[in-house]
This record gives C-alpha cells, sequence and structure tokens, in this order.
C-alpha cells in the first residue's frame, strides 16, 4: 500500500491518544496513560519517517489528498484537504520526532502528579501534537488555521497546567489573548484572499503551471502586500516576534516539557512554516520581506539583550527562543526560505535538548528555577552537563555543531542582502554565545548557592529523561552536517536540495547579490572566532560567580526586560481597565441598571398607590363604576 | 306627544336611581335604586319602539316589537336578581344584625 494512503493517520493517531488518555484520566494507571501518550506519537513518527522515505524519492510530486467538503458556500468551496510536498514532511519529522521524545521524558518529569492530572496532561500534550499536525498537513489556509487555532488553545490549556496558582493563569491568559491579536490578522489575510481570488487553496494558488498568484499576480501590488502583512501579524503572534513576544517569557509557568515542545516542535515554528508555506506570496511582496527581515532582526537583537541579564535558567532560554526565532524570520525576510526551515530543524533539536536538560536541573533542585542559586551542578550532573553543554555550543553557533551550519546559512543570505544586516545579526549572535555561556557557567560551574538541603537532593535524573537527552545531544551535534555549505561539500547542502522543489518557484522573484566563495569562507572563518572567544569570556566571566552587587543604568533596564510589560501595562491594559471601570460604573450602573430598577421601582410605587383604591367599601366600587360609565359617554360623544 | 319627554322622563329617573345608590348606605334603598336605573332603561326601550315609526305615519299599527321582547327579558332578569340579592340581604341582616352596606366590606379579611 502506498503510504500516502495512510497520511490521515499520522493526525489521527495523537487525536485517539488524546481521547483515549482524557476520558480515562480516572482510571488508566499512569503507566499505561503515559505508554499510550507515547505510543500513538512514536507511530506518527514512524509513519512520517514512511512518508518521509516516500517524498525523498525523485519521481515524487507534491500530493493533494482531498478528504471531504469542509465548507460549500455559493461559489467557494473548501475541501478538507491535506497536501504533501518536502516541507511538510521534514515538518512532520521534527514535529513527531522531538514531540515523541519530549513525550517519555514527560513520563518521568510528570510523575508527581495525581493520576488524574497525569493523565490530563497527557491528553492535552497528545491534543497539541495533533493540533501542530493538522496545521503542517493542511492543504489550505482554512485546514491550517485549525491546527493554528488547535496550538493556541492547548498552549493556554498547558501554560495554566497548574491551574490552582493563578499566576500561572494569568500567563496563559497572556499567551492566549497575544495569540488572537496575531489570529485575527491571519483570518483577515484569509477573507482578503477569498475575496481577490475565491481560494485558498495552496494548489490553487501557488501551483507553478496555473496557479492564480504566479499567474494573475504583479509584484508589490497593494493587496499582495496587505495580505502577506496580515498573514504576518499573525506569525507574529505565534512566533512570538516583537512587537507580540512577552507572552513567550511567560509560557514558562507550564510545566519544563511543555516549554520544550512549545519552543521546539510544535507553536511557534508555525509561524516560520506559515510563511515558508507561503513562500511564493512573498516573495512578490518585496516590502513584505523587508518588514519580516527588519521585525526578525529587531526581535533577534532585543531578546538577546534581554537574555544576558535574566537569572530564570527558564527565562533564558525563553528569550533565546525568541531570538532564534528572529534569525528564522531575518532567513526568510532575506528569501532564504530553505536555510529558515533548516534552522527550524536545528532549533529543534538545541532548544528542545536545552530545555528537556533545564528541567533535568529543575528536577534535582526540587523545583527551584534561579541560576544565582545554582552552581557547581557539573559534578553531580554529568548526563545533564554534557548534554546541556553540547546544546549550548549548538545554538552559540560553534563549529561543527548543529546551530553553526543553520545560523551560518542565514547570516550568509543576509550579507547577500546587504552587509548590513549581517553585521546586526552577527552581533545578536554573539550575544547568544556570551547569555547562553554565562548560564552554563552559573548552572554548572562554581559553588553551590542554594540551600543545604538542596545539595543534599541533588542527583542524576532517571533514564526515561536521560536518554532523550542523549538522542537529542546526538542530533543537536551531528544535525548540522544536513546542510554543510557548498563552500566545503559540493552538493552537501542536503536539506536545501530536498526542499528546493517547494522554494524553486520564488526563487526568480528574489534578487540577491552572491558573495564569493571567498568572502564567504572569511566570514565564517571570523565568526567563528569572535563566537569563541565571547563564549570563552562569558565562561571564564561567569565561571567563578558569587552574589552579584544590584544592577544600575543599562543593566537594571535589561534586567528588567526594557519594562515592554510594564509599557504595554500602562498603554494597553491600564486603559482598557479603566474603560471596563467606566462603563461598569457609569454605563451598566447607572446607565442600564437604572433603566431596569427604574421600571421596577416605578411599577412598584404606582401598584402601591393603585392598592389603596381597593378599600373594600361597596359605595366607592360604585362610585368607581359610574366615573368609568360617564368617561365612557363623555368618549362617545366626542369620538363621532 | 314627542320623544324628548320620554328621554327626559328616565333620564331623571336613572339619575335619581344613581344619586341614591351613591348616596345611600341601606342596602334595600340601594337595591331600590338600582331597580330604578333598570325601570328607567325599560322605560326608554319601550319609548323608542312605541314612537319608531310615529313622525312618518301616526296610525301606524305595526311597530318595532323587538324593543318591547328585550323589556320582558330585562323584567324576568331583574325579577330573578331581587330574588338572589334579597336573599343576601337577609343573610347580611342576620349575620350582621344591621343592613349597612359599609359592613360588606367585611369580607375582606
Amino acid at each position: 500500500m502506498d503510504a500516502i494512503q495512510l497520511i490521515y493517520l499520522i493526525p489521527l493517531l495523537p487525536l485517539v491518544g488524546f481521547l483515549i488518555n482524557g476520558l480515562g484520566r480516572n482510571t488508566l494507571s499512569k503507566t499505561v496513560t503515559g505508554f499510550i501518550g507515547s505510543a500513538v506519537i512514536f507511530l506518527s513518527f514512524c509513519l512520517s519517517v514512511w512518508i518521509f522515505f516516500n517524498v525523498s524519492d525523485p519521481g515524487f510530486t507534491t500530493q493533494n489528498i482531498s478528504y471531504f467538503n469542509f465548507i460549500n458556500v455559493g461559489k467557494l468551496h473548501i475541501p478538507f484537504e491535506f497536501q504533501l510536498d518536502q516541507l511538510t514532511s521534514v515538518f512532520l519529522l521534527i514535529i513527531t520526532g522531538v514531540g515523541f521524545l519530549i513525550h517519555v521524558y514527560s513520563i518521568s518529569y510528570m510523575k508527581d502528579e495525581t493520576q488524574s492530572g497525569f493523565g490530563r496532561y497527557f491528553s492535552y500534550l497528545n491534543l497539541f501534537v495533533f493540533s501542530m499536525l493538522i496545521l503542517v498537513l493542511g492543504g489550505n489556509y482554512v485546514i491550517m488555521f485549525i491546527g493554528w487555532e488547535g496550538v493556541g488553545l492547548c498552549s493556554y490549556l498547558l501554560i495554566g497546567f497548574w491551574f490552582k496558582d493563578h499566576a500561572n493563569n494569568n500567563a496563559a491568559k497572556k499567551a492566549f489573548v497575544m495569540n488572537r491579536i496575531g489570529d485575527m490578522g491571519f483570518l483577515l489575510a484569509m477573507f482578503w484572499l477569498v475575496a481577490l481570488y475565491g481560494t485558498v487553496s495552496y494548489h490553487d494558488l501557488y501551483n507553478p503551471d496555473n496557479g492564480i498568484i504566479t499567474a494573475l499576480s504583479t509584484i508589490n501590488s497593494p493587496a499582495i502586500v496587505g495580505i502577506t502583512l496580515l498573514f504576518f501579524v499573525g506569525a507574529m503572534g505565534k512566533s512570538a516576534q516583537i512587537p507580540l513576544y512577552t507572552w513567550l517569557p511567560d509560557a514558562m509557568a507550564g510545566p519544563t516539557p511543555v516549554s520544550a515542545l512549545i519552543h521546539a516542535a510544535t507553536m511557534v515554528t508555525a509561524g516560520i512554516y506559515m510563511i515558508a508555506r507561503s513562500n511564493i506570496l512573498y516573495s512578490l511582496a518585496p516590502t513584505t520581506l523587508a518588514v519580516v527581515a527588519g521585525i526578525g532582526l529587531a526581535t533577534a537583537i532585543f531578546a538577546a539583550i534581554i537574555a544576558l541579564k535574566q537569572n530564570d535558567i527558564k527565562k533564558v532560554l525563553a528569550y533565546s527562543t525568541v531570538s532564534q526565532l528572529g534569525y528564522m524570520f531575518l532567513g526568510l525576510g532575506v528569501g532564504a526560505f530553505s536555510s529558515a526551515v533548516f534552522h527550524v530543524m536545528t532549533h529543534a533539536f538545541f532548544k528542545a535538548l536545552l530545555f528537556l536538560a533545564a528541567g533535568s536541573v529543575i528536577h534535582a533542585m526540587g523545583g527551584e528555577q534561579d541560576i544565582t542559586k545554582m552552581g557547581g551542578l557539573g559534578k553531580k550532573m554529568k548526563i545533564t552537563y554534557v548534554t546541556f553543554f553540547i546544546a549550548t555550543l549548538a545554538i552559540s553557533g560553534i563549529p561543527p555543531f548543529a546551530g553553526f551550519f543553520s545560523k551560518d546559512e542565514i547570516l550568509s543570505a543576509a550579507f547577500a542582502q546587504s552587509p548590513v544586516l549581517y553585521i546586526l545579526g552577527f552581533g545578536g549572535a554573539l550575544l547568544t554565545a556570551f547569555y547562553m555561556f554565562r548560564l552554563m557557567a552559573m548552572t554548572f560551574k562554581g559553588k553551590f548557592r542554594g540551600t543545604p538541603e538542596q545539595e543534599h537532593h541533588l542527583h542524576e535524573s532517571p533514564a526515561t529523561m536521560t536518554v532523550p537527552l542523549i538522542i537529542l545531544a546526538v542530533l543537536s551535534a551531528l544535525g548540522g552536517f544536513l546542510g554543510v555549505p557548498e563552500l566545503f561539500v559540493k552538493d552537501g547542502n542536503l536539506i536545501a536540495n530536498f526542499l528546493s522543489p517547494v522554494f524553486e518557484h520564488s526563487k526568480q522573484f528574489i534578487t540577491t547579490n552572491e558573495p564569493g566563495p571567498q568572502t564567504d569562507l572569511i566570514l565564517l572563518v571570523v565568526s567563528s572566532v569572535l563566537i569563541i572567544v565571547v563564549a570563552i569570556w562569558a565562561w571564564n566571566k561567569y565561571k567563578k560567580y558569587t552574589i552579584e552587587e544590584a544592577e544600575s543604568g543599562f543593566g537594571k533596564l535589561i534586567s528588567n526586560k526594557f519594562y515592554v510589560d510594564e509599557i504595554y501595562d500602562a498603554i494597553f491594559v491600564q486603559p482598557y481597565r479603566s474603560l471596563s471601570g467606566f462603563l461598569n460604573n457609569v454605563f451598566d450602573r447607572r446607565g442600564v441598571d437604572g433603566i431596569v430598577n427604574g421600571v421596577g421601582k416605578t411599577v412598584n410605587y404606582g401598584s402601591r398607590q393603585l392598592r389603596l383604591l381597593q378599600s373594600g367599601r361597596v359605595g366607592s366600587y360604585l362610585l368607581l363604576m359610574v366615573i368609568g360609565l360617564l368617561i365612557l359617554f363623555i368618549i362617545q360623544l366626542f369620538t363621532k | 306627544m314627542e320623544i324628548k319627554w320620554y328621554i327626559f322622563l328616565s333620564l331623571i329617573l336613572f339619575c335619581i336611581g344613581i344619586i341614591g345608590a351613591l348616596t345611600r348606605r341601606n342596602s334595600i334603598i340601594v337595591f331600590m335604586c338600582i331597580e330604578l336605573m333598570l325601570n328607567s332603561v325599560n322605560l326608554l326601550l319601550i319609548a323608542f319602539s312605541k314612537m319608531h315609526l310615529a313622525p312618518v305615519n301616526a296610525f301606524a299599527t305595526t311597530m318595532a316589537t323587538s324593543a318591547q321582547i328585550f323589556v320582558f327579558f330585562i323584567m324576568i332578569v331583574a325579577a330573578a336578581e331581587v330574588s338572589v340579592g334579597l336573599a343576601i340581604i337577609v343573610m347580611l341582616y342576620r349575620n350582621t344584625r344591621s343592613i349597612d352596606i359599609n359592613f360588606l366590606n367585611r369580607l375582606k379579611n
């Protein structure tokens, strides 16, 4: 049987897992729940691998599988369809592969939960993976939007997983609201597409032979720019870019494996996927691409600066994700779509690893997340230490680890556009190396700064946690060799070659001035050396960290995250609150309630007065009768 | 004789009935006043039926008969009403040793 006919099983299996774990959360034991939750993802992963081998067959062409009519309104027909091509296949592997490791890891990490909490956790996790799979498999924007909303919902559920703590609920709400702002842009873009072209299917829009977009559009027409900008607003929300990034650091309120899932396999990569999927549309709008590159670069640097001074291990990683996502958008913005996808992949490896290793640290520390209270953990937790070290090398872009290749690809594509982009992006990369090595040194080197109790409790995590770490460490170390630059090995960039059918049609619209191989090589060597120097500097500076004096000036500004949350609070939240207060007190209490209560009071008062007529005296009744008769007479007289 | 004299007469009787019913407290008198009002209406009906065709033909032998039938109805109903009403008054007297209509408000409690 052809693997492509079984593609519906890939999202269906996690959905089944979600139903079983969700409905059986009070009856199934933790072992069974954990097994089912992980097994369904593993089966999906196996199917994805099978499909990957089908897709990598040279004769493969993009497949559309339409199941049923989803929306039928007038001339608009939106089928429930899947589209399978190289891009989808890569994302399927990342989501199910990394997702599976996170599931396995979660079995140990969450073992202290109650039985029903454990079941709830795994059912949400399955639903999360299901939504993300729908997102990448969807054959049109509406199906993508189903997954898009699904991951938003699941992130809300999982960030607020420990809902008894109110701060977690607030973080969940924040994530949800920020995402809604982005979703608004996505929806509007979709409506615009329908209004313009009457379809949202990729194969109608982007088909190279008779696709509507390729046939009809002119470069930079206002409609295309508008649609792409609105789609980008959606991506900003989902992929945490300026100005909608603030939810992602707060999303650390959830369990650590959830952070890993959100940051590596699902959710935040959705924005990158969406733009990569719409590459033809975007390449027709150079203005939007410039905006994307600008915002990506700004986010990359801004988040990296904030990460320099954070002391919460998960917050540092969260800001590094925001920063790395900025690089991906920079890559998309300069038209290096396959480089961005490559970075998504390597980032999935090392960021999942970082979060899971951080989870292992937090686990050992008994819930402590403040790195100023850690130190010297390297001796006690060898596996976590080594794997974390590999991930740090990878994210910092030190050759030959995974991040080096993907980041270098993005930066050299940026250089091809303009050296300014390159220099700024490279500055961000130096910051990345600095804060990551600071984090490493403060956590694993020096003296232990926590309580003696915690020190006594320190231990390496069990095998279900360390094995995923080791697998991810291998991937982080070697994953970069999927994309060796042409400079070193002819046809070495496997991933770019693999993805080229998806992106080849947008190449014609993007003009670059490729630097010569020599320039490339010089940049590569210089950047690597500089990054290593910065890394060693940070390492030595924080290796013997004791207690830092209070921050002042610029440092204080950074450690308070540039007061962005406070600014948003002052600009949006407080005015909204006071408006609500005003409407509540004045409009609702006095206006609406006043009218309603007034009617009641009037009737009440009137009845009280009218009641007196019912005196029980026959004489007065007769009098009233006569008066009534008289009134009737008078009416009769005057209405002739 | 013109119709207007009949109308005046029945109007006067009716007004006497109303005033009596409103002002007196003795329930038998109130009752009589109500009868008076009924009969003033009866008188009016008879007068109309007699005079309906008179201006056209002074010796008319056919008169409008429906009004007279109406009058008989009213008299029969009034007779029935009187028997019920008087029975109520008797019961009232037995219970309160008075026939003052203001004592009827005792039902209120």
